[in-house]
């Protein structure tokens, strides 16, 4: 027998993030707890050799390896490097927290990095089950993560029902990618849509798997009305790992729908769309309708969220490719300006209390402006006001929509996006209009508040040359 | 014209970055933020000096032009360019601002630098929105100006100022988002954003009438026009006296001005369709929010209702061209129409501004803008009490002052258009008459109504400045129009072409 030794530089960076992963796990044991700072070194350093490592690949057309399980393109290390990034500013955020909360322990790092791990393997998979393999290591890492506070009640509860319904949606999804290995004969997605073609597209049978598939898809996005986990997890979790599961998954859920429908069965999109079509518009209008009337500032960003992934769906459905970098363009503005504004929830919390509340911002603008300034920026952004990076984001979706013709769906997401901006300037009201409750400057490092800056300065500078990321993602698809 | 220095970049970025060094300056150095403020600001009313003196107003062709890639997927420049129509706006905006710097001069004590910060950074979006000759900047400059009048209106307004100043962010929201999505559709049509392009595009019927309704919902509330008004009395009553008169000088204008830049040329079959709506809107505007101001106890809300009411003649002055041409064919009418709403929009900003200046001036001493809290004003502010008197019979149409010559021009055009639309609009020489002078007759002449008024002091050398400087401008603008009706004649008759054209898709 002939053993051709397979080509496996484009899997290095998942090995490198493995192996790593692997020595942090080892080494933390034997450190105390005054030491853990190591095992945090140890995991940017991780970060830094991967992102050195995606970086320099240099892929510029597909390449399939591991018998076409593994596929390794441009988009595939665009969105790498933006978890990468968004791990990394995690990490940066939580530190403090952790360490004011007693929370500054190895399995916080491990288990980001093993789910980013995931997400890795996700944004590469060449086949159903590498995309699996992926989905269930950053779900079971998630998961532990939301219940990673041991002693908290809330934590436990939500880690429960997102663990219960999570199950039910991989079993949804196990169960559509079945019947469609049962149609096919083959889990490789390039096999998959070599056997289907446009003609299938209102093929009962086929359309009975599509259907547990998007079930699959939307439960990972929280799409509506597969969404009921998301607001309680974000509440439920500590302000860190809310942050890392409203970031960097969202990535992760736009990789699954773009290898699945587009990559698997791009073929079927006249019957995914039209699934698409009554999620997007579900998310949108109950997105933003519920944010309302929520007091809890995480909840209302749970639900703002939601809102946010009908504006990435609507990008998908479109089935263009300026549609797919609209979409993929949306993920990354989210994840920025996602990450910015509960960095500043961490940043206002303080030991043993979450600053969860949407009473808590109240005249934050008297406390620190800075730091209202920053949180004005981010607000104004998700809401889709110019000059920042939140408008272009829903800009380029609504061109998407507006090109292939729905352009009663883009008025629709206009008419909810004016709806969503009550809820956000409710916050700025909060910060601005309203006599601070309590006095005192917010308390942070130094890197911290450079970081939230940074943050928020992006979100500002992305707004006014928003061409860069936008060529990028465009560049991708083509 | 100059090429060398690119001024309406300096324009527009000068006051906003300008805002943010004011921004860093901080609250612990309020007086620094003052200073600072009033030279950025003087900064760029000179800048925008040195543009009139440049400027060529023989031609309608858009001058001072620049264009640089800004995001090339989609084809948006950064295009600017200014022609007779948007000069005269600019200069406004730079006049007033300076006077509102120095009208909140002692007034603002609470977090001084934030609040100079952005009326600067304003002042930057808004000369931009005027300047903007790419449909998705413009759009990018018409959107962010909410943010800092959001604040504004928001930190330093009255007791109300939360459910003011969200009721008009999400009113005029609402009302943009029809109009970008107009511009995306426009866009897929013709592949580009710039706005002369826009010009060229050919559009059939029914698309032309969606984009011209969708173009009405934005520059309708803009303006505002009645029925979408509703926004405009709360926003001005809670707003603090140096928003209210951005609002009503400035902000307002931009409505006006988005129905010359967009709706007549780009759609000017549906406009010719749809006249009969505007006319109405404006009519209504004209009558029933006239009697509307008639009933007001409080004099911002007055003086607001009057803006709407004003505001109605300038878009009856606009659209009564159609009218005018199918009726006697006189381009000059049609021509007269446009003028009179053009030069009604300056003369509006600075009359209103000075109204909402003097109601300003007596808040400050009494902290009441009921009428039935004052009487009497004369005996204690007699300085004061000419000029806001001054300025009440320009709001009421005097001849001499600026506010008769825009009404003039637009009814003189109206009657050529239809009797019964002269009739109307001119009831407003009577009811404008009739709400400014009898709030003047309650509020200024009379005995000395209480003891707050009888202890009132007149006014200080700054605010004589402001009031004289406008006193003069609005004097100047009545008795000598001329430069200012040259300044855009040109661009006002090569619109008037665009807008009797015809562009359906043949």
């Amino acid at each position: 027998m002939n053993f051709v030794s397979p080509d496996l530089s484009p899997a290095y960076a998942e090995m490198f993030v493995l192996g790593m992963t692997c020595l942090v796990l080892v080494v933390d044991v034997f450190l105390k707890d005054s030491q853990r700072g190591i095992t945090y070194v140890l995991s940017m350093l991780t970060l830094l050799g991967a992102a050195a490592i995606t970086a320099t690949s240099g892929v510029v057309a597909q390449e399939l390896v591991f018998s076409g399980h593994f596929v390794s393109d441009p988009m595939g290390d665009v969105l790498k490097l933006v978890v990468y990034a968004t791990t990394a500013v995690v990490f940066l955020y939580s530190r403090d927290y952790l360490r004011q909360n007693d929370l500054f322990k190895g399995e916080f790092f491990m288990l980001a990095l093993f789910a980013m791990l995931g997400i890795m393997v996700m944004i590469s998979a060449g086949s159903m089950l590498s995309l699996y393999l992926g989905l269930e290591l950053l779900s079971l890492s998630m998961y532990a993560l939301v219940a990673f506070q041991r002693d908290s009640a809330q934590a436990a509860e939500a880690a429960m029902k997102y663990f219960v319904l999570g199950a039910i949606a991989s079993g949804c999804l196990l169960y559509g990618i079945s019947l469609l290995y049962g149609m096919t004969g083959t889990i490789s997605l390039s096999g998959i849509s070599a056997s289907f073609s446009s003609a299938d597209q209102f093929n009962i049978p086929v359309l009975f798997g599509l259907s547990f598939v998007v079930v699959g898809v939307a439960f990972k996005f929280g799409a509506v009305p597969f969404h009921s986990w998301v607001p309680d997890v974000y509440q439920g979790a500590p302000a860190p790992v809310t942050l890392f599961i409203a970031s960097a998954p969202k990535i992760a859920a736009f990789a699954l729908a773009m290898r699945l429908l587009v990559d698997g069965l791009g073929d079927l999109q006249g019957g995914w769309q039209d699934m698409l079509v009554a999620l997007s518009v579900l998310s949108i209008v109950i997105g933003n309708l519920v944010a309302i009337v929520q007091t809890n500032i995480k909840r209302m960003l749970a639900y703002s969220t939601i809102s946010h992934v009908g504006f990435i769906l609507l990008g998908i459905l479109t089935g263009s490719q300026e549609g797919y970098a609209a979409a993929m363009y949306y993920a990354i503005a989210y994840v920025v300006m996602t990450t910015g504004a509960f960095g500043l929830i961490i940043i206002l919390s303080r030991k043993g209390y979450e600053a969860e509340q949407l009473e808590d911002f109240k005249g934050l603008n008297s406390r620190s402006p800075w730091l209202a300034g920053m949180m004005l920026m981010l607000v104004f952004s998700m809401a889709g006001i110019p000059p920042f990076v939140g408008f272009y984001a829903k800009l380029t979706v609504l061109m998407g929509l507006v090109e292939v013709g729905l352009t009663w769906l883009a008025v629709l997401a206009l008419v909810f996006s004016v709806v969503g901006a009550f809820y956000y300037l409710r916050v700025v009201k909060l910060m601005y209009f309203d006599e601070p409750q309590e006095e005192g400057k917010p308390e942070a490092a130094l890197d911290i508040r450079v970081l939230l800056s940074a943050n928020a300065a992006l979100v500002l500078l992305l707004g006014l040359f928003p061409d860069g990321l936008m060529s990028l993602c465009i560049k991708v698809f083509q | 014209m100059m090429t060398g220095m690119p001024l309406l970049s300096l324009l527009i970025w000068v006051p906003v970055l300008g805002g943010l060094l004011v921004l860093a300056a901080g609250e612990n150095r309020a007086s620094l933020a003052r200073w600072a403020a009033l030279g950025i600001s003087l900064a760029t009313l000179a800048l925008s000096l040195v543009l009139t003196a440049g400027f060529d107003s023989g031609t309608s062709h858009m001058q001072f032009v620049e264009m640089r890639p800004w995001i090339e997927s989609f084809d948006i420049y950064y295009q600017l360019g200014v022609d007779g129509i948007a000069l005269p706006l600019i200069l406004l905006t730079t006049f007033i601002t300076v006077l509102v710097v120095i009208a909140g001069w002692e007034v603002i004590q609470n977090k001084v630098a934030q609040y100079y910060a952005a009326f600067l950074i304003m002042e930057g979006l808004m000369i931009g929105v005027f300047s903007a000759m790419d449909a998705m900047l413009f759009y990018v400059f018409w959107e962010a100006m909410l943010v800092p009048m959001f604040i504004i209106i928001g930190v330093w307004g009255g007791p109300r100022r939360v459910y003011a100043t969200v009721k008009f962010f999400l009113y005029t929201f609402l009302g943009s988002v029809f109009m970008l999505a107009s511009l995306i559709y426009m866009y897929m049509e013709s592949g580009t954003f710039e706005i002369t392009s826009l010009y060229a595009l050919p559009l059939g019927m029914s698309a032309q009438v969606l984009i011209f309704l969708s173009f009405l919902a934005a520059f309708a509330v803009k303006v505002p026009m009645w029925p979408v008004h509703t926004w405009l009395p709360d926003a001005h009553v809670e707003a603090p006296t140096g928003g209210s008169v951005i609002l009503a000088a400035i902000m307002l204008k931009m409505g006006g001005y988005g129905f010359l830049r967009f709706s007549l040329p780009i759609t000017p079959d549906a406009s010719r369709e749809l006249d009969w709506l505007l006319i109405g809107l404006s009519l209504i505007a004209v009558v029933y929010i006239g009697f509307v101001a008639l009933v007001q106890r409080d004099m911002k809300k007055l003086i607001a209702y009057s803006s709407i009411a004003h505001m109605g003649f300038v878009t009856l002055g606009f659209f009564l061209m159609y009218a005018i041409v199918d009726r006697t064919g006189s381009l000059d009418g049609a021509a007269m129409g446009l003028q009179g709403g053009m030069v009604q929009m300056i003369s509006h900003g600075l009359i209103s501004g000075a109204m909402f200046l003097c109601v300003g001036v007596l808040y400050d001493r009494m902290h009441s803008r009921e009428i039935g809290d004052y009487g009497g004003v004369v005996n204690t502010m007699p300085v004061f009490a000419t000029f806001m008197v001054l300025f009440a019979m320009a709001n009421a149409g005097l001849p001499g002052t600026s506010g008769f010559v825009g009404e003039f021009f637009v009814i003189l055009a109206s009657f050529q258009a239809n009797f019964w639309f002269a009739m109307l609009a001119a009831t407003t020489l009577i009811l404008g008459a009739a709400y400014t002078l009898w709030m003047i007759k309650r509020v200024v002449f009379g005995d000395v109504a209480n003891d707050n008024v009888a202890a009132l002091q007149d006014i200080n050398r700054r605010e004589f400045f402001i009031l004289s400087v406008l006193a003069v401008s609005v004097l100047a603008l009545g008795l000598y129009p001329a430069p200012l009706t040259d300044l855009m004649s040109s661009s006002l008759d090569n619109l008037l072409n665009q807008a009797l054209g015809s562009k359906l898709v043949p």
